[in-house]
């Protein structure tokens, strides 16, 4: 039921002509997950035989309702977790623990409250890059707390910051070790709608710049269209007439949309409710009951 | 600001009222005991009498609890001359208090040395820490001084005896709180280093550590406490030096005042040792 063809894929996805830096090449497969499934009760997996792949530079949202094993799926990938099947391989190579070449943002910010900013970056980038001389390191440091747009707060600590600002270091935490994808665990969920959307924006703007592949869990659907290349959307596992059937990825809506969209003119762009529609329906109406 | 300001003035103020009632009280109380109001009563013929038993009339040494005077002029005495050494019963106030201080010292340094990195172990593994957690629980509530016969007969030296049973009482809240703090760091920051590749010494040291060392620093204060507590009952036992051995050894000379000086000097070297600690605490804890 899962492999329906969504009706979404029809529409042409045309990348925009200004942007020609858009280095996705369709059989590239940078990321393989491949028939990942999780069970804590072996007899009702969370999610099961779930497949997807992400190329170089892609940014996938995924969205689902809560208990459908999102998180877990993004802690398998980041190494944290383990699954009860299946395989990742980045880059050609079987994931089986934590690495550096996968940043984690976390969905509280998890910045370590006794640094200041610049020493909880400068924690991942001497865990990065252990022989580089200190000034190296605090010329990183300050680079990436610059492109946040913290820089007047770069010897606070995170309990002067806002909730903003903290997920913002958190954000720049996992750029600044230029890991080769970014993992990205509903980073904006503890936040207010304003503060969310500028983050949403500043994160757009420094992944388009770095390119950068990314994988992000939202319960946002707005969030999603104005981010995301492709968004999977993901079932819970439910009982059904015909026994137990696990969770797992439902559809793959392709986001036709322009890829130099902004937050301010989403909504006035020619197929932003279809798309919005399309997702909140599934949410609704088939994401639980399947 | 204002308000808090106003506040603590108030409260010194009002602080400085009770000692001062307090003072009052001592004053009225032992007023009667004071050696001068006696004698005046006393005909000519009892004065020879009370001399003639051996009672010097109109002598400050008296068997009632001493006045404010004289508990004044031993505090200025002791406080005059503190480092004084005229043999072994008879040594200035802060060569006994650096006697007790060192021994506290001592222990409580190989207390640190054993419980810190054994907490660290029992925290990080719930294995370790189920195995361990009956001899600690029963450990635990043995009063030091019960561990004070065993160790001067293993030990056969009073000195290191004392300095044992620091090491023994000090020993329990500094390990159940670092392997309490060690097991209850958040598991986002390990989350964090893991996908650091952060190798083991520094989580250790850099994550795991700095994340526990509210916890850890609680512990030792508690320590501290108790090892202050424990020292005075030990140096009684002891004996030769120390202020517990002071306090035993002024006792024996029926000198209240000395008594009462040394009480007084346990306890505010108690509160200094407290109050560092509370400042060590204060640099190593973090707002969340």
């Amino acid at each position: 039921m899962w492999s329906e063809v969504p009706s979404r894929l029809a529409t042409p996805v045309s990348p925009a002509p200004s942007l020609p830096q858009r280095k996705v090449s369709p059989v590239d497969g940078f990321l393989k997950i491949e028939k990942l499934s999780k069970a804590y009760q072996p007899a009702k997996p969370v999610f099961a035989d779930v497949s997807f792949t992400l190329e170089r530079g892609e940014f996938v949202c995924v969205i689902g309702h809560s208990g459908c094993g999102k998180t877990t799926i993004l802690n398998v990938l980041a190494g944290l977790d383990t699954a009860s099947g299946g395989h990742v391989f980045m880059d050609g190579r079987e994931v089986v623990g934590p690495s550096l070449d996968r940043g984690v943002v976390f969905q509280g910010h998890a910045l370590m409250p006794w640094l200041t900013v610049r020493q909880n970056i400068a924690f991942a980038v001497k865990s990065r890059w252990p022989e580089w001389p200190a000034a190296k390191i605090n010329v990183q440091v300050e680079k990436f707390v610059a492109m946040v747009g913290l820089s007047h707060a770069i010897d606070k600590k995170p309990s002067q910051l806002s909730g903003g600002m903290k997920q913002r270091v958190g954000i720049a935490r996992a750029f600044s070790i230029q890991p080769k994808m970014l993992l990205l665990d509903e980073p904006f969920g503890a936040l207010d709608a304003l503060t969310r959307g500028t983050i949403q924006d500043e994160l757009m703007t420094i992944v388009r710049q770095t390119q950068q592949t990314v994988f992000m869990i939202t319960h946002d659907v707005d969030e999603a269209i104005l981010l995301a290349d492709r968004i999977l959307l993901m079932s819970n596992g439910s009982e059904t007439a015909n026994g137990y059937v696990p969770g797992g990825i439902a559809e793959e809506v392709v986001n036709p949309l322009p890829r130099e969209r902004t937050r301010a003119g989403l909504h006035h762009l020619d197929g932003y409710y279809e798309l919005r529609n399309h997702i909140v329906d599934f949410l609704v109406t088939r994401a639980v009951a399947h | 600001m204002t308000t808090s300001r106003t506040l603590q003035l108030k409260a010194a103020l009002l602080s400085a009222l009770i000692f001062l009632t307090l003072l009052g009280i001592w004053y009225v109380a032992t007023a009667s005991s004071g050696a001068g109001g006696a004698a005046a009563a006393m005909t000519p013929e009892q004065i020879e009498y009370a001399k003639m038993m051996g009672k010097e009339v109109g002598a400050t040494k008296s068997g009632g609890f001493p006045t404010l005077g004289q508990m004044g002029s031993t505090v200025w005495g002791h406080l005059a001359n503190p480092f004084y050494d005229n043999g072994p019963n008879d040594k200035g106030i802060a060569i006994q208090l650096a006697h007790s201080l060192g021994r506290v010292g001592l222990g409580f340094a190989l207390a640190c040395l054993v419980a810190i990195p054994l907490g660290f172990i029992i925290g990080m593994s719930p294995l370790l820490r189920r195995a361990f957690d009956p001899f600690i629980q029963v450990l635990k509530p043995i009063s030091p001084l019960a561990w004070m016969p065993l160790a001067l007969y293993t030990i056969k030296d009073s000195s290191v005896s004392g300095i044992f049973v620091i090491f023994i009482c000090s020993v329990w809240p500094m390990l159940v709180n670092t392997a309490f703090g060690v097991a209850s760091v958040k598991r986002e920051w390990l989350n964090v280093a893991s996908t650091l590749e952060v190798n083991p010494l520094r989580r250790a040291f850099l994550v795991i550590l700095p994340a526990a060392a509210p916890t850890i620093l609680t512990g030792m204060r508690i320590s501290m406490g108790i090892a202050w507590l424990v020292i005075v009952a030990a140096e009684m036992l002891v004996g030769g030096t120390g202020i517990g051995y002071f306090v035993w050894n002024e006792w024996n000379n029926l000198s209240l005042t000395n008594v009462i000086f040394a009480i007084l000097m346990i306890g505010v070297v108690g509160m200094l040792l407290d109050l560092a600690f509370g400042q060590l605490q204060k640099a190593v804890t973090y707002v969340e």
